[in-house]
C-alpha cells in the first residue's frame, strides 16, 4: 500500500493495480475454501474500504466535512437493489453479473447525482455549516426513502440476491483505491490538497476552489452508491434505518482513524474497523463502549490518527 | 419519534400552542448548542445525550420527590426539572473537563470527532442492560391529569406551561449574559480568549459554567420533552438533538436569540407539517430542507453576520 501510494498515478500504480485485481481473483477462486463467516466478514471489509476511501477525498484530501456519506450510499443501496429486483430474476444466470455491474454503476451515477446535489451548497458553505448540510440532506435521503412506497418504504427491499462477494466487493475497493490516489496525484488533483490546505491562497493562484469541491463531492458520492449496491447484495435486505446518521459516523470515524489524506491508513483503518466489532462480538455487551472509547483515547492522544503524519493531513 | 400528539384535530388555537411548546423545548436545546459554540467554536454532539440523561434523572427522583410533595402538582414539576438541571449541569462540567478542556488548543476538528466520540459512549453506556438498559420506559406523571378547553380546543397543561418557562428562563439568560460580571466575562471569552484572558478572564472557569448553563438548559428541555412524550429510552435525545442543532444553525450558531428564532420556526414548521395530510411524514425532511434552503441564502444562518476572512 505503502508502495501504491507513492507510485500512485503512474505506471507504477498501474501495474499495483493489476497485481491487486489478480489476487483478488486468485483469493476469490479459492474463496470456497476459506470459512464463511470469514469471507463474510472479509467481504464487508472490502466494501467499507470503498466508503471509507471516497470519503477520504471529500473529508481528508480537500477539507470538506461531510457527515452524508450514510445517505449518498442509501440512493446506491435502493438504485441498485431495486434494478437488480425487477430485472434479475428473469435474466439468464450467465447474464446476471453483467447486470450486477450496471446495478451498481446506475447506484453510483445516482448518488454521484446526489453528491452534485450537496456539492453545490459548498460553494458558500464552510467548515460546521457544511458539514450541517450533508447531514440534512443525509437524513432528507433517507426520509424520502423511507416514505416511497415503490422502496419499501419503512420496512425497505428484501429478497435481494446475494451476489456480492470476495471479488466483487475488492476489485471495487481496487478501483477506487486507484481512482481517488489517481486523481488526488495528478497535475489536476493538486487542486484538491491546495483547497484543503488554504482555500483564499488557492484561489488567488488561479485554483476554482469551488471546482475541486463539488468534483470531490461527486466522486466521493459516485463510490459511495457503488459501496451502497454492494452492501444491497451483501445484506440482502435493506432498510432506510441502516443508512441513517450513525452510518456516516462510522466512516467518518475509520478516516479518522486512518489519518485524514492518508489513504494508506484509511484501508488499514477500515479493515481493522471492520475486524474489530467482529473480535469482540464476545462481549457483545461492551462492544459499542469500548468502540466509542477508542474514538475519544485516540483523539486524545493521536488526533491525526494511527497512520497519519500530520493532523491537517493531505500531506503526500 | 416518541412524541405523540393525543389530539389529532387541526385546531387552529391548539396547533399554534403545539407548535409553541414544541418550539419552545428546541429553543431551549438549541440555547445550549449556541452558546458552546460562542465560547469553544465546536458543536457539541453529546448535547442531546446530556438531555437524555437529564430526562433519567427526573424519571429517578420523580417518585422520591412525590413522596414528599404529594401527587402530581406544578411544585412536582419544577422540583423535578431543578434536581435534574443541577446533575446535568454537572455531567456537562465533567464533560468539558474530561474530554474538551485537554484538546482546547487542538484543530476544530478533533474536537467535533471527540464530541461524537462522548456521545456514543453516553448512548451505549446508557444501553446497557446494568445502566437503563434499551428498553423505553414510562415517564412518572408530573403533572394532574386533564387538559384544559379554551375557545372549542383542548390544550394539554403542559404545552400551555412549556411557552412560559422558556420565556422566564429567556430573560433569565439575558440578564445573566448582558447585565452580570459572568454574562461580559462569557461574551468576552467567546470574542477572543486571548484577549480575555489578558484582562484577566478564568478561560477555565467560564468555559465549565458555559458548558453548565448549556446542559442545564438541556435538562429542563429533556424533562418537558419527556412530559409531553409517551416514554423515554437512551436514544431519545438523538432526534430532538439534531433538530434543535439545525435551529441553532438556521438561526446563526452562536447567535443566542438566533437559536430562539430557529427552535421556535422549525417547531412550528413541523407542528404545521404534521398536521397537512401526507405531509406529517415528511416532517423531519420539511425541517432540514429549510435548513438547507436558509444557509443557500444566509451562508451565516438568519442572524449571524457573514465573517470576511482576512488575509
Amino acid at each position: 500500500m505503502e508502495k501504491l501510494m507513492n507510485n500512485g498515478g503512474s505506471n507504477g500504480a498501474k501495474r499495483w493495480l493489476l497485481l491487486g485485481l489478480v489476487l483478488v481473483a486468485v483469493v476469490s477462486a479459492f474463496s470456497g475454501m476459506i470459512n464463511r463467516y470469514y469471507l463474510g466478514v472479509l467481504v464487508e471489509a472490502g466494501v467499507n474500504v470503498t466508503l471509507a476511501v471516497s470519503l477520504n477525498l471529500i473529508n481528508g484530501y480537500t477539507g470538506q466535512f461531510s457527515l452524508g456519506h450514510g445517505g449518498f450510499m442509501a440512493v446506491g443501496a435502493y438504485l441498485a437493489a431495486k434494478l437488480t429486483l425487477l430485472f434479475g430474476p428473469a435474466l439468464p444466470p450467465a447474464l446476471q453479473p453483467v447486470l450486477f455491474a450496471g446495478a451498481l454503476l446506475c447506484g453510483g451515477m445516482g448518488a454521484a447525482l446526489a453528491g452534485l446535489l450537496v456539492g453545490v451548497p459548498s460553494l458558500r458553505l464552510r467548515g460546521d455549516y457544511l458539514a450541517v448540510v450533508t447531514l440534512a440532506f443525509g437524513e432528507i435521503i433517507r426520509v424520502v426513502f423511507q416514505n416511497s412506497p415503490a422502496f419499501g418504504a419503512a420496512t425497505g427491499l428484501s429478497g435481494i440476491a446475494p451476489w456480492t462477494n470476495f471479488f466483487w466487493s475488492w476489485s471495487v475497493a481496487l478501483v477506487t483505491v486507484y481512482v481517488v490516489l489517481a486523481l488526488v496525484h495528478s497535475t489536476y488533483g493538486r487542486g484538491f490538497l491546495a483547497v484543503n490546505d488554504d482555500e483564499i491562497a488557492a484561489s488567488a493562484m488561479g485554483i476554482n476552489p469551488v471546482r475541486y469541491k463539488v468534483t470531490a463531492f461527486v466522486v466521493g458520492a459516485f463510490f459511495a452508491g457503488v459501496a451502497g449496491g454492494l452492501f444491497a447484495h451483501l445484506k440482502r435486505a435493506i432498510n432506510p434505518e441502516g443508512f441513517n446518521f450513525m452510518r456516516s459516523i462510522d466512516v467518518v470515524v475509520m478516516v479518522i482513524l486512518g489519518g485524514m489524506g492518508n489513504t494508506a491508513g484509511v484501508v488499514v483503518a477500515a479493515v481493522l474497523l471492520t475486524l474489530l466489532p467482529e473480535l469482540l462480538r464476545g462481549f457483545s455487551e461492551y462492544r459499542m463502549i469500548v468502540y466509542s472509547l477508542l474514538i475519544i483515547t485516540l483523539m486524545l492522544l493521536r488526533p491525526q490518527g494511527l497512520f497519519g503524519r500530520s493532523s491537517k493531513g493531505g500531506r503526500l | 419519534m416518541l412524541s405523540f400528539d393525543p389530539f389529532e384535530l387541526n385546531h387552529p388555537v391548539q396547533q399554534f400552542i403545539n407548535g409553541l411548546a414544541l418550539g419552545s423545548i428546541y429553543a431551549l436545546i438549541a440555547l445550549g448548542y449556541t452558546m458552546v459554540y460562542g465560547v469553544l467554536r465546536f458543536i457539541n454532539f453529546a448535547h442531546a445525550d446530556v438531555l437524555m440523561l437529564g430526562a433519567y434523572a427526573a424519571a429517578f427522583v420523580a417518585p422520591v420527590l412525590a413522596g414528599f410533595l404529594g401527587g402530581p402538582s406544578l411544585l412536582l414539576l419544577f422540583a423535578t426539572v431543578l434536581v435534574a438541571a443541577v446533575v446535568c449541569a454537572g455531567i456537562g462540567m465533567l464533560i468539558e473537563a474530561l474530554a474538551y478542556r485537554p484538546l482546547r488548543a487542538r484543530p476544530k476538528l478533533t474536537v467535533l470527532i471527540t464530541a461524537i466520540g462522548v456521545s456514543l459512549f453516553i448512548e451505549f453506556t446508557a444501553q446497557h442492560p446494568a445502566v437503563f438498559g434499551a428498553k423505553t420506559r414510562p415517564f412518572p406523571q408530573l403533572l394532574p391529569a386533564g387538559n384544559l378547553e379554551f375557545a372549542g380546543a383542548t390544550l394539554s397543561r403542559v404545552d400551555l406551561l412549556i411557552p412560559v418557562v422558556t420565556v422566564l428562563l429567556l430573560a433569565g439568560l439575558w440578564v445573566l449574559v448582558q447585565r452580570t460580571r459572568m454574562g461580559m466575562a462569557m461574551r468576552a471569552v467567546s470574542f477572543n480568549q486571548n484577549a480575555a484572558s489578558l484582562m484577566g478572564v478564568n478561560n477555565n472557569r467560564i468555559i465549565s459554567f458555559t458548558f453548565g448553563l448549556g446542559s442545564a438548559l438541556a435538562a429542563v428541555a429533556g424533562v418537558l420533552y419527556s412530559v409531553r412524550s409517551s416514554g423515554i429510552d437512551p436514544l431519545m435525545g438523538i432526534r430532538p438533538g439534531l433538530i434543535a442543532f439545525s435551529a441553532a444553525v438556521v438561526g446563526g450558531i452562536g447567535d443566542l436569540g438566533g437559536a430562539v428564532l430557529g427552535g421556535l420556526l422549525l417547531g412550528m414548521l413541523e407542528t404545521y407539517a404534521g398536521g397537512v395530510e401526507g405531509l406529517s411524514n415528511y416532517r423531519d425532511a420539511i425541517s432540514f430542507g429549510m435548513l438547507v434552503v436558509i444557509l443557500l441564502f444566509r451562508p451565516a444562518g438568519l442572524l449571524g453576520r457573514a465573517q470576511v476572512e482576512k488575509v
